[in-house]
């Protein structure tokens, strides 16, 4: 089993939630994105999901489009991750899951993307633009390095597809709580308690995290009272724009607290 | 091994290696309803009559072949002939597209229609059949664009269409892609996203060139009844290719028939400041198909350029990419200065003022048509008219200042 299950298994058998947490990696530069990442692992998030900038993201709103614009406009580049990853993993136990759009990866190679992400300890790729459907290779891949692979369960997924993302989804499977773009919301839609009851009924032992919109600790908590945990980004972010590492640290703890 | 002699059954989700759907699962529900409603519509004949005396009674189809002799001088010693899409009612060829795809919205029971647009032409014309089929219709706009395009943001305003500027990335077609790609995540239960090109995810690549192969069918038929025989050459310029798909796809299977597609080389092809996807790009993923693209060596999408909006696209559509990597149409660059020569020539020479897009490939058949031998016919789809470029024509030659 994957030790992101492992871990998420364990928080739910101790009756504790989990909050898994977004930065974008080059954001404002690459010293400050692993410094970033480092004090949120600190402070408390149990997962980290970093993320590759991307220059067309079709998934995101305003907020992360902007800071990875930004990352981008500073310099980023692939060839910095892996050390960024490396840098980030030894200084902390947090699990490293990467997000990416997949042309990147595919530029980069998708074999090559994953035996680099391994050796610099990643725990696995969260794809919000590779649907099981076209992701052969990365399965192949991903089988073969032990890595995670969190594939997207929506409200507009049908039981066939929730089968098919619960049957190849390891790590944990990435319920969209909205139809909609990521970015706060303050009502979180009572649609994500269908995403993730469709996925249980897969019967499926992969943990179920629901992400998109969460920015309170009240909804950190509402989430984790039927899901396995909650996905945060873009608050993140902004607590970081405005307020540097010590307010991404205060965020993280009032999250993780809400709990 | 593709099969090389029946180019034209091919229907996706792959052309060869290209096509597919990478986009998020949140829009896999709503492409397979509208891959069902579409399937269901091809083979329902109150679907086709309605198409079709749409196409007979508010789009002005058949479009008119016209030679243009005098054009062709310029070419060498061959006949040129242009496939008026022109003519068409908003314009341009894009209106053929329009009117199908808001056929199947209203199937799908959507009551507010979305598009992206470069040039605008594709705006108005969503905007058009938003109107005449009474859909809520909102449309994003490179903010670059609707400086360029005014005149067609007041024509989508007065036909009560919301234009959106979009104001991240480079602020053209491409952004205005991912901005319509985001309203539709959001509000894909009422809202059918209206597709301009010959791009994106399956099955819109294969939907936009059906109701733009509407093109090839007459102009063949024309060719054959009128003129008795079928072009040495069929050529359209080429952005994210629909209107050259729409001319090309009824010739796939006449191997005598050679494919010409001209792309936007703006400064130059040995620039950096281009649109030319397919000559000089690689194969990668952008608004959910795999195609060539114009990207860095870490897959960013690199910022196209050309001094026609419509072509300026960083893209292209799958089935492109299958039809060169085939061999079975060849493509070259055109820049901006050759494009903007030729909209003079056929201006001056014929009276037709065509739109800077569709100049590329007047360009293209000046710059090759001497390579053909003597008595050569190449047939071109002229696919918009120009008064929206008045502005840029107007500065470009200092008609205006």
């Amino acid at each position: 089993m994957s030790k992101t299950e492992e871990l998420l298994h364990d928080l739910s058998d101790k009756g504790q939630p989990a909050l898994i947490g977004y930065f974008p990696a080059g954001y404002p530069t690459v010293e400050d994105s692993v410094e970033a990442s480092v004090a949120m692992c600190e402070s408390g998030i149990d997962i980290l999901e970093l993320g590759v900038p991307y220059s067309d993201p079709v998934m995101d709103g305003l907020v992360i489009q902007v800071a990875t614009e930004q990352a981008l406009a500073n310099g980023f580049k692939l060839n910095m991750f892996f050390d960024m990853v490396k840098q980030i993993t030894s200084r902390v136990e947090t699990p490293v899951l990467v997000m990416s759009y997949w042309n990147p990866i595919m530029q980069y190679g998708v074999e090559r993307f994953a035996r680099d992400l391994k050796a610099a300890g990643g725990a696995g790729l969260i794809t919000p633009d590779l649907i099981p459907d076209e992701a052969s290779d990365w399965l192949r891949y991903s089988e073969e390095l032990d890595l995670d692979r969190v594939f997207m369960a929506t409200p507009s997924s049908s039981q066939k597809r929730l089968d098919q993302v619960a049957k190849l989804s390891r790590g944990f499977i990435y319920a969209v709580s909205t139809m909609g773009i990521t970015g706060a919301r303050e009502d979180l839609d009572a649609k994500a308690r269908g995403v993730v009851s469709g996925v249980r009924e897969t019967h499926t032992q992969v943990p179920v995290c629901v992400g998109i919109g969460i920015s309170t600790a009240d909804q950190v908590t509402e989430v984790n009272s039927y899901a396995d945990g909650a996905i945060v980004g873009s608050v993140f972010i902004k607590a970081y724009r405005d307020g540097g590492i010590s307010e991404l640290r205060k965020t993280v703890k009032q999250l993780k607290g809400g709990m | 091994m593709t099969d090389k002699t029946n180019l034209k059954a091919q229907d996706g989700p792959y052309f060869g290696e290209y096509g597919g759907r990478f986009v998020p699962e949140s829009l896999i529900a709503a492409l397979d309803q509208l891959e069902e409603t579409y399937s269901q519509a091809k083979v329902d004949p109150t679907f086709a009559l309605e198409l079709d005396e749409l196409n007979k009674t508010y789009v002005g189809r058949p479009s008119i072949i016209t030679e243009v002799p005098k054009f062709a001088a310029l070419a060498g010693d061959i006949r040129v002939l242009l496939k008026r899409e022109d003519l068409n009612h908003t314009g341009s060829h894009k209106i053929n597209n329009v009117i199908g795809q808001a056929l199947l919205a209203k199937r799908m029971g959507k009551k507010r229609i979305i598009a992206e647009t470069g040039a605008g032409q594709h705006g108005v014309a969503s905007a058009t059949a938003a109107a005449l089929f009474g859909l809520e219709c909102v449309v994003y706009m490179g903010e670059v664009d609707t400086q360029r395009q005014a005149l067609n943001v007041a024509r989508m305003k007065l036909l009560g269409a919301e234009v959106v500027p979009v104001t991240t990335g480079s602020r053209t077609l491409k952004d205005a892609i991912n901005e319509a790609l985001r309203d539709w995540v959001a509000n894909v239960d009422d809202t059918h996203y209206l597709l301009g090109t010959v791009a994106g995810p399956h099955p819109f690549p294969t939907i936009v060139r059906d109701f733009h192969s509407v093109i090839g069918k007459e102009a063949r038929q024309q060719m054959l009844d009128d003129f008795g025989f079928l072009p040495d050459v069929v050529t359209a310029c080429v952005g994210g290719g629909s209107n050259a798909i729409g001319l090309f796809h009824a010739f796939l299977d006449d191997e005598d028939v050679a494919l010409w597609g001209f792309e936007a080389a703006g400064d130059g092809m040995e620039t950096m400041r281009h649109a030319a996807t397919l000559s000089k790009g690689r194969v990668g993923v952008l608004h959910g198909a795999k195609s060539y693209m114009l990207q860095d060596e870490d897959g960013q999408t690199v910022e196209s350029h050309s001094i026609s909006a419509g072509l300026d696209y960083p893209g292209v559509g799958p089935e492109h990419s299958w039809l060169k990597d085939l061999n079975r149409a060849q493509y070259f660059g055109i820049s901006d200065d050759e494009a903007m020569q030729a909209l003079k020539a056929l201006s001056q020479s014929e009276g037709i003022i065509p739109a800077i897009e569709t100049a590329h490939a007047l360009a293209g058949v000046i710059k090759y048509g001497h390579t053909l031998p003597a008595g050569s016919s190449v047939l071109l789809n002229l696919s918009g008219r120009g008064d929206k470029d008045m502005e840029t024509v107007g500065k470009y030659f200092g008609f205006l200042e």
